[in-house]
């Protein structure tokens, strides 16, 4: 397969591994942003050969573990309406809100769809019409576009049983505002591949000003390697900036059109993370001129807010400041089959991961 | 209408049932047991130890790439007696069917079920049918039984691992499962998916004729994939395998949806594969007689038995890491991004 054998190629990246064993000449404490770096480290053994005196975190970039749990809620609350459909992305339907998951929704008998693209609940849409089908939009940079273009093509075909429930998110703003708290301790950043196509690698730029190393990498063996030998050269000769190793992928400016398309659906709205809480200008919004697109002013759903289950240190995971094992209900209660917290559900859910991946390592 | 499509008067018991019998069943179907029409079979006593196993078929789509839902309950129930050594005798087949069902549909599976009979070589000798009004079922469920003999001497399991020991996979993995999800998902991917639905009984006959001392046990990784057959092995035999991501055979289209999907292979089922736990001594010799079945054509051994934590396993990362793999919780599911 074109763009990924190379870079899995183990006589290519084996020597890249030596290297990163001698790459750290001070402590390195990394936060990989994006929960698919997350699954690429442990699907890869990666945490397994790293170099004594590197350390690697995981941030807040899994979309599913950080809805909140009123947004689940809500969620489910929206499947339940008659002649409503729900259609979702797979990771969501076993997200547990305060009372039960959108699996348990269609034990009930709600319509709940798991759909690959939104353009397919658009085309659900179409082919059901006397059910309206709510898209459930939990997502950053990368899914965002997507569901404007959907959108954009509801619009155009005037089609009058699709919205969206948009929880959508962006990263940079939150990344930054948590790069401010003085207990983490990071001192570079492994970002996103998939969110910077969308952004650009010019995005992190604010984050070298504040003194991070940054480096956009790819999710292979040899990108995840690379990404983590430049991050320690960057850290040992303080020479923080932003290196961009995807560029098969990701550009400086990032993908402008899609951009647009975003601005043009979707307005700045203060959203609610769970285990963060609410962060100003954190999310996007449906803009007036499309809100008939818009599940939350259709349906007139109301948040309620909940509290966090107790014990689960989502927060603190999400957040880099600890670690899945040292919660107490890691591997007990909170697993795969039965997860208490977001961050066991998602497959690139931090806990999920651990779970999955690294017990025993 | 009533020409075209099941009715709940197929289950009756009356004339409509007696005319899907014989115009249907046994028009395909053609075991003289079966058309005794009796209420039970009988079968020759064979000398051996009895196997006997049962599973029922809800597969959604009925039809699909490499198969359909006849085939695969056939070849299933044949693979869960030929995995504890058993040679497959007859096989049972109990249908539900929801009114309204189209009858083609149910005749293209009856043939189906036929063939699949037919080229194993294990007669259908009893079978039953009903009807449940619709919605009350999806189109059609299949039960089949199975009943097998086995040598007195050979008693294969699970708890049979023995430290050394290799694990040889008959073929390549996830493509039945595959196949599966992105037809129910209506996703049109490019290349050749299509399941792996196929009989093991003759590969696994083939194997205990010239090896009867040094296979510990069969197992067939259908639901749960490879991944979670393994953790089964590894818990019963109290030890720790170890696999080696390399020697892995995944087709190159089934690992290029895999990666569109953001499922792993080792989840995935299979319906034509088996994992032979052999004497680490005799497994190369072993693997060179499957590879040249047509069944097991393209095997390798993928791992090996090792002391270690009861019921772990391990795989070894081509950049030389090491993860655990679990068995799979719920259903896979793609994901977000």
């Amino acid at each position: 397969m074109k763009y990924i054998d190379e870079y899995r190629d183990s006589s290519l990246v084996k020597p890249l591994v030596e290297k990163l064993k001698k790459s750290v000449t001070k402590p390195v404490r990394l936060m990989e942003v994006c929960g698919t770096h997350t699954m690429a480290i442990f699907r890869n053994g990666i945490r397994s050969i790293l170099p004594a005196g590197m350390e690697i975190v995981s941030g807040p970039g899994c979309p599913v573990c950080v809805t909140s749990a009123s947004h689940m809620d809500a969620f489910i609350a929206m499947a339940e309406i008659p002649g409503v459909r729900v259609a979702i992305f797979g990771d969501l339907f076993r997200v547990p809100g305060s009372h039960g998951s959108l699996a348990n929704a269609t034990a009930r008998g709600a319509l709940v769809e798991v759909v690959y693209s939104p353009m397919d609940a658009l085309e659900l849409a179409r082919n059901n019409p006397e059910d309206t089908v709510v898209f459930l939009g939990v997502g950053f940079e990368t899914t965002t576009p997507g569901i404007a273009a959907t959108i954009l093509a509801a619009y155009h075909e005037d089609i009058d049983n699709f919205c969206v429930f948009s929880t959508q998110k962006v990263i940079p703003g939150p990344l930054e505002a948590l790069m401010q708290d003085p207990q983490l301790n990071i001192n570079g950043l492994l970002c996103p591949g998939h969110v910077s196509a969308i952004i650009g690698a010019g995005a992190y730029q604010p984050f070298v000003d504040q003194g991070l190393a940054c480096v956009v990498a790819g999710f292979e063996p040899a990108d995840l390697v690379n990404g983590l030998i430049l991050l320690a050269k960057q850290v040992g000769s303080n020479t923080p900036q932003v290196e961009n190793i995807y560029p098969r992928v990701v550009s400086w400016d990032g993908n402008r059109r899609a951009l647009a398309m975003v601005d043009q659906i979707f307005e700045p709205t203060d959203m609610e993370w769970r285990g963060l809480g609410v962060i100003e200008n954190s999310g996007l919004a449906i803009r007036e001129k499309y809100q008939k697109f818009d599940a939350q002013k259709r349906f007139d759903i109301e948040l309620v807010p909940t509290e966090e289950p107790k014990g689960c240190l989502c927060g603190e995971i999400l957040k880099g400041q600890t670690v899945p094992p040292q919660c107490p209900l890691f591997g007990s209660r909170c697993k795969p089959s039965t997860p208490v917290g977001p961050c066991m559900v998602s497959s690139e859910g931090t806990c999920a991961a651990y779970y999955k991946y690294g017990r025993d390592s | 209408m009533s020409d075209d499509t099941i009715l709940l008067d197929h289950g009756s018991g009356g004339l409509a049932s007696q005319e899907l019998i014989s115009g249907l069943f046994l028009k395909y179907l053609d075991s003289p047991v079966l058309k005794g029409l009796e209420d039970s079979a009988v079968i020759d006593n064979q000398p051996g130890k009895l196997v006997f196993t049962t599973d029922s078929y809800v597969v959604d789509p009925l039809f699909f790439p490499g198969g359909d839902i006849g085939k695969l309950a056939v070849h299933g129930t044949i693979n869960d007696l030929a995995m504890r050594g058993g040679r497959p005798l007859c096989l049972s087949l109990a249908l539900i069917l929801e009114e309204g069902m189209p009858l083609k549909d149910l005749e293209r599976i009856i043939i189906s079920v036929a063939q699949a009979a037919k080229e194993s070589g294990v007669p259908i000798v009893t079978g039953d049918t009903k009807v449940v009004p619709r919605g009350k079922a999806d189109k059609v469920f299949i039960n089949t039984s199975g009943i097998g003999v086995v040598d007195a001497s050979l008693s294969l399991s699970s708890q049979n691992g023995t430290p050394g020991d290799a694990i040889i996979l008959s073929g390549t993995m996830g493509d039945h499962g595959i196949t599966i999800m992105t037809r129910r998902a209506g996703i049109a991917l490019e290349g050749d998916l299509r399941s792996d639905t196929m009989p093991l009984h003759r590969l696994v006959d083939t194997i205990l004729d010239r090896y009867p001392d040094s296979v510990r046990t069969f197992r067939d990784p259908t639901r749960g994939g490879v991944a979670t057959t393994l953790n089964e092995i590894a818990a019963a035999s109290s030890l720790t395998i170890v696999l080696q991501e390399e020697a892995l055979p995944i087709r190159a289209e089934v690992r290029a949806a895999c990666e569109i999907l953001g499922l792993e292979p080792l989840y995935l089922a299979n319906e034509g594969k088996c994992l032979a736990v052999v004497n680490g001594k005799d497994a190369d010799n072993i693997l060179e007689l499957m590879k040249q079945q047509d069944e097991g054509k393209d095997a390798v051994i993928i791992g090996r038995l090792e002391k270690g934590k009861a019921g772990r396993v391990l795989i070894n990362t081509p950049i030389g890491g090491s993860r655990v793999i679990t068995p799979l919780h719920g259903e896979p599911l793609p994901r977000i991004c």
